[in-house]
């Protein structure tokens, strides 16, 4: 039933707007409203309702092609359901008393995207993943090409090709299994029981691997990504880096690993040297950034890099660290989109040249930013530095020869991370206050509350991991239970 | 066999209806009228109940299947004559005369879903075209109406031509007509069968636009009175695949080997062609019509894998892009300007009409949630259980259809208007087209209630 209600919340809500079209600050509370209905339903499962049943949810439907609408609400789909409806809140909450054009649209829409991405953290059959895969593009698409900059039209439809072609091979792959179920059945638990030959799991690898490549983006299919970042309106592009790209990462632990572990173990350096070759290379285009948006577009692929390089490390501290960086990443780069839109507002510009000396006068936002950015880059105490210090014991275990390359030039992705970001912070920050930053940027109430919120995260769970470390850890060995390289081997 | 003979009569009745109908608006709603008939009879007849008793020596057999498209066609046909119904009226004085040739190709329609006998196939393909010419070539003082119906007409006639001689050498192989009598193992090798088999695989592929035997299809498609442009692309297509489907399902069963490799050749270049020429047109009406071969390329997967996904993908294929197709040529019908820039801020002025078009253009690109997905999902699925490079081949063009499509829907809702008006809807034209695509979406989550049909 949770995983029911959390679909049909931003659903009808994003109905409701569409049709009842209020002013901005009717359209702004009402989302908010609607935003933490949701999060108090994922608050409440946390809590309360943890009965198997209460997690799942299946109804006939498309019978005679052998699909269902099943979902189920596993830990992997906890903690990204948690990331989703918690940045939802936080960005709802983030957005009132600001004005965007057509707004009861403009929420509509990105609370349809909502459910789209919920849907395919939930998706417990692969046709409905696919049909909520796609659902949750086409929302995207609109506001990015409705309410982004000058040269959204052509960006976005780059981003959109790119995503649906990737996603059609896809749905070649989900088909071809089918066929092989033994029940001609679209559903998760059908497929896990087809035996694959591991020729058939190379093609059908690819087919897949291409799709939630091109969604990460992992290098080289990235290149939608800075610039529709870039073009997007800053909202629509939080939401695209904090929650939509872990669509792909739960595409890679939930079907692509589970469902062809020895192609991921053939195929794995191939893929981890993408990876850090990503990280190294968006590092560097980061340093040479002069535009603020841009700069954290680059700084996000190269995360990205390292966390698609854990996915591939195939053992059980790499999948800790990854679900729990799944969640820490969202919110930390939610920090960063939410500071760069507020600078963006307040002074005018993002380009990094013309600020500079906003410490001197505004020292609140400048507080925030460091906590956030020092987050960013991983530093002791912060969310991220669990995460990225399993990650990295992880791929130092990874089944591969070359696993000391691997961690090292992700390593060097760390440094150079420090490099870029400490450099934006000086640059933006300190140094002579000039016309543009003379004046105090001042922080309304709610965006010191959200802000706050979120330094309070990043600490907590810095300190504290746990609580996230115990949602995952069921999900995590199971998958490892099921990637294990070496019991695969002893198997066949 | 309720359909067919009672289109015919209300053709005759509809042709003589404007001697004493002068009311147009009349001649519209007794044309609605016979349809909703038509449609009662036929669904009377999925239930058994017949009008007639007649001996029909074996030429026609109206199953299930040809049932259930008879169905969808009446349906799209219904909604076609209630969005574009009227704007035949601009085409020329012969409001009535339109509407009984259309109920005359009605009774073709009927008769090539249900034949079993290849001379009834011929006929049908002759009751349909002879009237489609006239209909082509309808608003006469264009000159592009003419050139295109003089085209269709002379094109027309040699591919009928080739129709009837590969006929006259499947009699010779064979000795006799018959589409379903099992065939004697022994002639399947001779040349004449081959022969006749190449040139029915030729003719019919003429008839539904299949490269490389399109060349027709944009310049008719354009030069005809958009009304009419929207009948030939959507329902007259589909009727010539299902008697495509039955004709290499039934007859060639036995030489599927040989023709095999010929329709998938045919499919992957008509979605090359069609598909890639669609890309750099101007005009949407132009587009579509491309758009109408590469689509023609997916339904030729129906023919290529010929096995029970197909055959139910051909069923969906034939609503959602029908609906789809008709809806997008009757907001086109009432625009000056057939460029993309013509529907530039459309969203703003005719929201209702904007979102209506919209999950057109998603239906026929085979976004989720819409029809037209599942159609080429069956269609895929289908393929795939042969050589999977047909399959991919075709979902790569799908990827490049997007591009086509999504200007339609980038002029509408992302650029402004450079011109200051829209020419006005009439009164409940937003609200058909808006039921039509919400139609479309329902064909999209529930497509059961279509395809239930053919098994209950």
């Amino acid at each position: 039933m949770v995983v029911l209600l959390l679909l049909l919340i931003p659903l009808i809500g994003a109905s409701f707007l569409f049709l009842y079209k209020g002013d901005y600050q009717f359209s702004a509370a009402a989302a908010l409203k609607i935003s933490l209905a949701s999060l108090l339903v994922m608050g409440a499962r946390l809590f309360y309702w943890q009965t198997p049943e209460m997690l799942s949810f299946s109804a006939p439907w498309l019978t005679a092609l052998g699909s269902s609408f099943s979902l189920r609400m596993d830990g992997l789909g906890t903690i990204l359901s948690l990331l989703t409806t918690a940045s939802y809140f936080l960005l709802f909450w983030y957005l009132r008393g600001q004005s965007i054009e057509r707004p009861a649209a403009f929420f509509a829409w990105l609370l349809l995207a909502q459910a789209g991405m919920l849907g395919v953290f939930l998706a417990m059959d692969s046709l409905l993943f696919y049909f909520f895969w796609e659902l949750a593009l086409i929302p995207m698409y609109f506001l990015a090409s409705q309410w982004g900059g000058a040269r959204r039209i052509p960006v976005t439809f780059k981003f959109f090709i790119y995503t649906f072609l990737g996603s059609v091979f896809m749905l070649i792959g989900i088909l071809y299994l089918q066929s092989k179920t033994a029940d001609h059945s679209f559903a998760l638990e059908s497929i896990k029981k087809i035996r694959l030959s591991s020729d058939q799991q190379s093609w059908l690898f690819w087919l897949f691997f291409i799709a939630f490549a091109i969604k990460l983006p992992v290098f080289p299919f990235h290149t939608w990504q800075p610039d529709t970042y870039e073009e997007s309106p800053t909202p629509v592009t939080a939401m695209l880096s904090a929650v939509m790209v872990k669509m792909g990462i739960l595409g890679l632990l939930r079907w692509l690993l589970p469902l062809f572990p020895i192609a991921s173990y053939m195929w794995g350096d191939v893929v981890m040297t993408l990876a850090v070759v990503g990280i190294v290379y968006a590092s560097f285009l980061a340093m040479q950034q002069t535009d603020l948006k841009r700069l954290i577009a680059y700084s996000s692929i190269a995360h990205i890099g390292l966390m698609t390089a854990g996915a591939f490390a195939l053992n059980n501290m790499a999948y800790q660290g990854l679900l729990l960086q799944l969640f820490t990443h969202g919110i930390n780069i939610l920090g960063m989109w939410i500071l760069a839109d507020l600078i963006e507002r307040k002074t005018g510009t993002r380009t990094m040249a013309s600020l500079g000396g906003i410490a001197q006068h505004s020292p609140a936002i400048t507080i925030f930013f460091v906590i956030i950015s020092l987050a960013n880059i991983a530093l002791p105490l912060t969310n991220a530095f669990v995460g990225e210090f399993l990650l990295f014991n992880g791929i130092l275990a990874t089944p591969s020869n070359y696993y000391w390359v691997f961690a090292v030039v992700g390593g060097l992705g760390i440094i150079f991370s420090a490099v870029y970001t400490l450099k934006m912070i000086r640059t933006i920050f300190y140094g002579e206050a000039n016309s543009v930053t003379q004046a105090p940027i001042l922080l309304a109430s709610h965006e010191c509350w959200v802000l706050s919120a979120m330094v309070c995260l990043i600490l907590f769970f810095g300190v504290y991991p746990q609580p996230l470390l115990n949602l995952t850890a069921d999900f995590s060995k199971e998958l490892f239970g099921l990637t294990d390289i070496t019991a695969l081997f002893r198997k066949s | 066999m309720n359909a067919l003979l009672v289109s015919a009569i209300l053709g005759v009745l509809l042709m003589l209806s404007s001697v004493f109908i002068k009311n147009k608006s009349s001649i519209h709603t007794l044309a609605l009228v016979g349809l909703a008939v038509l449609f009662v009879l036929n669904l009377a007849e999925i239930n058994g109940w017949l009008l007639f008793e007649i001996d029909l020596k074996g030429m026609l057999r109206f199953d299930r299947y040809a049932l259930v498209m008879n169905a969808i066609m009446l349906a799209s046909l219904f909604f076609y004559l209630l969005l574009s119904g009227r704007s035949m009226e601009k085409v020329g004085p012969h409001y009535a005369d339109y509407l009984a040739l259309l109920f005359f190709i009605c009774a073709g329609l009927f008769m090539v879903t249900g034949y079993t006998s290849l001379l009834i196939l011929f006929l049908g393909i002759e009751v349909i075209s002879i009237p489609l010419y006239i209909l082509t070539g309808s608003d006469k003082r264009n000159l592009k109406s003419n050139e295109a119906a003089l085209k269709y007409f002379l094109l027309g006639s040699f591919s009928t031509g080739l129709l009837l001689l590969g006929i006259a050498f499947f009699y010779g192989a064979r000795g006799n007509f018959s589409a379903t009598v099992a065939v004697d193992p022994t002639v399947v090798g001779s040349s004449l069968q081959l022969a006749s088999l190449l040139l029915l695989l030729f003719a019919m592929s003429f008839k539904v636009s299949v490269a490389p035997f399109h060349f027709w299809t944009p310049d008719v498609y354009d030069g005809a009175p958009t009304v009419f442009t929207s009948f030939m692309a959507t329902i007259v297509k589909v009727a010539l695949f299902a008697a495509f489907v039955r004709l290499f399902e039934d007859t060639f069963s036995l030489q599927f080997s040989t023709w095999q490799p010929w329709v998938a050749g045919f499919a992957v270049l008509t979605l090359l062609i069609g598909n890639l020429t669609a890309v750099f047109q101007q005009s949407v009406k132009r587009m579509l019509a491309y758009s109408s071969i590469a689509q023609a390329g997916f339904m030729l997967l129906a023919v290529y894998a010929i096995n029970g996904d197909s055959k139910e993908g051909l069923l969906l294929y034939a609503a959602s892009y029908s609906l789809a197709t008709i809806g997008i040529f009757a907001v086109l019908s009432h625009l000056q300007d057939y460029t993309f820039e013509g529907f530039n801020g459309l969203a703003k002025k005719q929201p209702v009409v904007a979102a209506s078009l919209a999950i057109f253009f998603l239906s026929l690109a085979g976004i989720p949630l819409t029809g037209g997905f599942l159609a080429k999902l069956f269609m895929i699925k289908a393929a795939l259980v042969y050589q999977p490079w047909v399959a991919i081949f075709a979902v790569i063009m799908a990827v490049v259809a997007v591009f086509y499509y999504f200007r339609v829907i980038q002029a509408m809702y992302f650029r402004t208007a450079d011109q200051a008006s829209f020419p006005e809807f009439p009164k409940h034209f937003p609200t058909l087209l808006l039921v039509t695509a919400l139609l479309l979406v329902l064909l999209g989550v529930f497509p059961e209630t279509i395809l239930g049909l053919l098994y209950f």
